[in-house]
């Protein structure tokens, strides 16, 4: 048997059971990794459930700094009996299962091609411990310190993160030491310390930072100038709602008088949520909510109130897997459709779909300027993948010069000047009216805002034309969206190809790999990253230079090859679906098949061109 | 519908209020609802306590549902902003609106439909959490708009206009805003104009939540014998508590009334309320108490109105959440954003 080597270039995953405190020992893992200098991006695999169900954690460690899924386990921790054979079966050939050898395991239970490395952890616990949280909290902690001297893993790092961890602690931070270092003394006292896989120190880090995409999108709403939000709890997008209370505490007391300038409430459900954000929208606030697709179903009503009445509001879709409560806490791109027609009647709404937590951030304050800007809601497209991951990216970056843009409100002054105020007049015909706040002025500017038809002076009409002329006019405004929403972005931009890669969202990461491998096998193509709805003509002149298209998503329906070919008129036959949609974070290997497996079909069978006469 | 402006010119010598204003200024276009439907006469209320309490009608923001009731709001106060939004969601998008700004006044119209049927869960939760604000219920036992089903509050027993008799207990929205914790609760006739208009103008000025429940006829599907909410019925069975008077501050308090009837309220802005005693040891600042006369007037078939519930005390949502004394949309980049130098930092801690 030939073992798996590598260095700074494989994947660990952990299998544990939910509720058995392994989450914290194996961030302290990635962070450790991290520390090192070298790459790692760790995604959570969770259950819907607190205690009991099986839960893990997957770590891909990367000189080359790719944050995706690569597909593979090269070193399992089996900490979980209950998912043994699946975890076992998951490792590569040639890989490492490091497991818990107190009690005997059948032979049939191994592998011959995989390496098997026990350590009699429980035993090692029983024998330290008496108390019975200890024996299970401290299991953890000792497969760290015994993964530390298996992958060569500087010890002085992790005693130093466990230093900041349990600062002030000392008796604690004591007890953790001595975990680690009875892990670390087995390892090696009994096997060839290091394996095959190794860490070693890189700089591959750099100023990156390691961060959570809800925590990113919601600072960007503290810095996008949002003052209120209503949110109801659902997974994954709590933490986005958490978060932004959590800055708010730091970023927004007066510090003279300690009060906030934010007002956040909990609210009974989502059709109260989106109904608070828009009474605030309406009244001038900045406001946002926080949900998951469920959420989106029941905000339905209200969403189309909002793109009616032309009301500015931020919704937060963080994704995942539908439909019903469907996998939710596993992750997905499946509210794509819903989102943008969401509500009855026609309607069309403007989708942000960041890539990472930089981007959540840089988006989240975006899209304030984009639906005060626009008067309409303004979807941000996040996924479980993003949200509740934490993932190494960018520093954030910060313009001090720029300021929020509040759209066109018509101020006391203009209309004490005698500035004609119709609320839903096209004055400068691009599809956007004037609005104002309640309470502007004693005389002037006053309207009623409703859910039915009306005429350029906010009037009640029911007359045909009124209704006509209005609808046009919002589809005015939807093109003025294409040229304002964040553009899309060419990757590999040699036009060498033939073929095009479409995708989006947490999708950017594994595909950037799998460009990079497909290269490798000689087959080149283009890519390109939307990052919104509406779609810009840059994604119509993609389209149209390529003679295939793949269209990379995760779900079942291709919601996005849907909506391009709905919006921009494609030829179906020339956008080929790549669907990956069983909840969890898609790889780059699954890209690479895909696409190398559809570019040799196409040879074979090409769908377009046929002979000419 | 049509939309007909009415004409703004007044006669000269018309009165008009310490703002220089007439009460003409204080209408709205004219209502297209049927004529003698109760919920007009709720209208015209409401332009008379703005008129009499001096506000400046764009300094009040109007939000309402969907319903005969809901539309209202085009009715009166036409210099405000009004929002007509979705079926039984006013109350968030008032939430939402007093968040934003919590200098305007907040008047939310709604009927039993919109607020105790399809609304109830909004209902009781912005209650629950002390919105300043004042919430009407325009009741009339049905859906006006849709054309007489019966909607949550009409009585067991009472009978539609197509002789259907309705089997499932009613909901008091009186009872519910006690027990949710509203800090202003009252009940009134929208044919009782002279006990309307005061408290609408005491709930004005109450700061916390206010909630008038208003019986108010819909002549169209429910004022025929065997409805318990035609005018006959109510004005047969009103059982009234306690007239109101309200002062505004600068008033002198002058006693015409016999010791003992009379009541003064303090609120701790200094307003005065003076309540008018008639049922003689009701005490509207005891929430048990009121609950306890509600339920045992109602097992005798009365309607209990008046002032029912009041809580000098009141605190609402803005001090729960200790918001600065300015209104959140005036705040600017500069009391929001906390800018590159506070990123760098956040970074570091990241790296
Ligand atoms: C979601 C939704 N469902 C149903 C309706 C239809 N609808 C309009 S008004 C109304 C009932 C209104 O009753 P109420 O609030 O008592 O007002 P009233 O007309 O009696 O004053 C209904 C059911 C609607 N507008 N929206
Ligand atoms: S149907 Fe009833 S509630 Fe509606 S306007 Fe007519 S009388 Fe009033
Ligand atoms: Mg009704």
């Amino acid at each position: 048997m030939k073992n798996i080597a590598a260095v700074n270039d494989f994947v660990v995953k952990f299998a544990n059971v939910n509720g058995s405190g392994s989450a914290s020992a194996n961030a302290l893992f990635a962070r450790a990794v991290l520390r090192m200098g070298v790459s790692a991006s760790p995604r959570n695999i969770f259950p819907s459930n607190i205690q009991g169900l099986p839960t893990w954690y997957e770590v891909r460690i990367s000189e080359r700094g790719w944050q995706g899924r690569r597909g593979g386990v090269d070193l399992m921790v089996a900490m979980n009996p209950q998912t043994w054979d699946e975890d076992v079966a998951e490792i590569e050939p040639g890989g490492y299962l490091l497991y818990d050898s107190t009690k005997d395991l059948l032979p049939t239970k191994f592998r011959d091609d995989v390496q098997s490395i026990g350590i009699p952890l429980t035993r090692i616990c029983n024998e330290a411990y008496t108390d019975a949280r200890q024996r299970q909290l401290f299991k953890n902690i000792i497969y760290v310190g015994a993964l530390g001297a298996l992958l060569d893993l500087d010890p002085q790092v992790i005693a130093a993160l466990i230093g900041e961890q349990f600062k002030g602690k000392e008796a604690l931070m004591q007890s953790n030491v001595k975990a680690l270092a009875m892990g670390r003394d087995y390892a090696l006292s009994h096997f060839d310390c290091p394996i095959g896989l190794q860490i070693q120190k890189s700089d591959s880090v750099g100023e990156k930072i390691f961060l959570e995409g809800n925590s990113a999108a919601a600072l960007g709403a503290v810095y996008g100038g949002a003052t209120v939000a209503a949110w109801y709890p659902i997974t994954p997008s709590s933490s986005l709602a958490e978060a932004f209370e959590r800055h708010c505490k730091t970023y927004r007391h007066d510090s003279d008088s300690g009060r906030a300038r934010y007002a956040i409430l909990q609210a009974e459900d989502e059709l109260a949520s989106i109904g608070m954000v828009i009474g605030a929208a309406w009244n001038g606030a900045r406001a946002f909510t926080a949900t998951s697709g469920p959420g989106i179903s029941l905000m339905q009503e209200f969403i189309g109130f909002a793109y009616f009445a032309e009301i500015p509001s931020v919704i937060f879709d963080v994704q995942r897997g539908g439909p019903s409560t469907g996998m939710p806490t596993r992750t997905q791109q499946s509210d794509i459709t819903l989102c943008a027609y969401a509500s009855h009647g026609d309607t069309k709404h403007v989708l942000l779909f960041p890539e990472d937590p930089k981007e959540a951030f840089e988006m989240s304050a975006t899209a304030f300027d984009l639906a005060d800007r626009l008067q309409t809601p303004v979807f941000v497209m996040l996924e479980l993948d993003i949200g509740m991951n934490e993932r190494l990216c960018d520093p954030l970056e910060w313009d001090d010069s720029r300021r929020f843009d509040r759209g066109k409100v018509m101020t006391h002054e203009m209309l004490e000047r005698g500035d004609e105020f119709g609320r839903y007049l096209d004055v400068d015909v691009d599809g956007i009216p004037y609005r104002t706040y309640p309470g502007t002025h004693p005389q002037h500017g006053s309207y009623f805002t409703r859910g039915t038809t009306k005429d350029r002076y906010a009037k009640y009409s029911e007359a045909g034309p009124d209704y006509v002329d209005n609808m046009q006019r919002l589809l005015r405004k939807f093109e003025t969206a294409k040229n304002l929403v964040p553009e899309p972005i060419l990757h590999m931009d040699t036009h060498a190809s033939q073929f095009g890669v479409i995708f989006f969202g947490s999708t950017a990461p594994a595909m950037y790999e799998a460009i990079d491998a497909l290269e490798v096998r000689g087959l080149e193509v283009d890519a390109l990253r939307i990052r919104a709805f509406p779609f810009s003509d840059a994604v119509t002149e993609f389209v149209a230079e390529h003679d295939q298209i793949f269209v990379v998503e995760q779900n079942r329906d291709a919601q996005l090859r849907m909506l391009l070919i709905n919006e921009c008129g494609f030829n179906p036959t020339k956008l080929v679906a790549v669907l990956h949609y069983d909840g969890t974070p898609i790889t780059a290997r699954f890209i690479v098949h895909e696409i190398s497996e559809g570019i040799a079909a196409l040879n074979e069978a090409p769908l377009r061109g046929t002979a000419a006469k | 519908m049509t939309y007909i402006a009415k004409p703004k010119l007044a006669h000269p010598g018309i009165p008009t209020n310490e703002l220089g204003y007439t009460r003409r200024y204080y209408e709205g276009a004219v209502s297209t609802l049927c004529a003698g439907c109760g919920h007009d006469s709720i209208s015209a209320g409401i332009v008379q306590a703005f008129f009499e309490l001096n506000i400046e009608p764009h300094r009040v923001a109007k939000l309402s549902g969907i319903g005969c009731s809901s539309k209202t709001p085009t009715y009166f106060l036409g210099s405000s902003h009004g929002l007509n939004s979705v079926h039984g969601r006013m109350p968030s998008v008032l939430t939402g609106a007093n968040l934003a700004n919590r200098e305007l006044i907040y008047l939310g119209v709604s009927g039993d439909g919109d607020s105790a049927s399809i609304g109830l869960g909004q209902f009781a939760h912005c209650l629950r959490r002390g919105v300043n604000m004042v919430y009407i219920v325009e009741n009339n036992g049905v859906y006006g708009l849709t054309k007489g089903q019966f909607s949550a509050t009409a009585d067991k027993g009472s009978k539609s206009k197509r002789g259907i008799t309705n089997a499932d207990s009613n909901i008091d929205m009186v009872g519910l805003a006690l027990q949710l914790g509203a800090t202003f609760v009252a009940r009134s006739f929208s044919g009782d104009k002279a006990q309307l208009v005061p408290l609408l103008k005491a709930a004005v000025e109450h700061k916390g939540a206010a909630f008038i429940d208003v019986i108010s006829p819909c002549v169209a599907f429910n004022n025929h014998a065997g409805s318990t909410k035609s005018y006959d019925y109510v004005r047969e069975h009103n059982e009234v508590l306690n007239q109101l008077d309200f002062m505004p501050r600068r008033e002198p308090i002058t006693a015409d009334y016999e010791a003992g009837e009379v009541e003064e309220i303090r609120q701790h802005d200094g307003q005065v309320l003076r309540l008018r005693k008639v049922s003689k040891d009701y005490d509207p600042h005891d929430r048990i108490a009121a609950m306890n006369i509600l339920q045992a007037r109602a097992a005798e078939g009365e309607i209990v109105t008046g002032l029912i519930y009041f809580d000098r005390e009141a605190e609402d949502l803005h001090s729960n959440l200790n918001t600065v004394e300015f209104p959140l949309n005036t705040l600017g980049e500069e009391e929001l954003c906390p800018g590159s130098a506070a990123l760098d930092l956040f970074n570091a801690d990241l790296q």
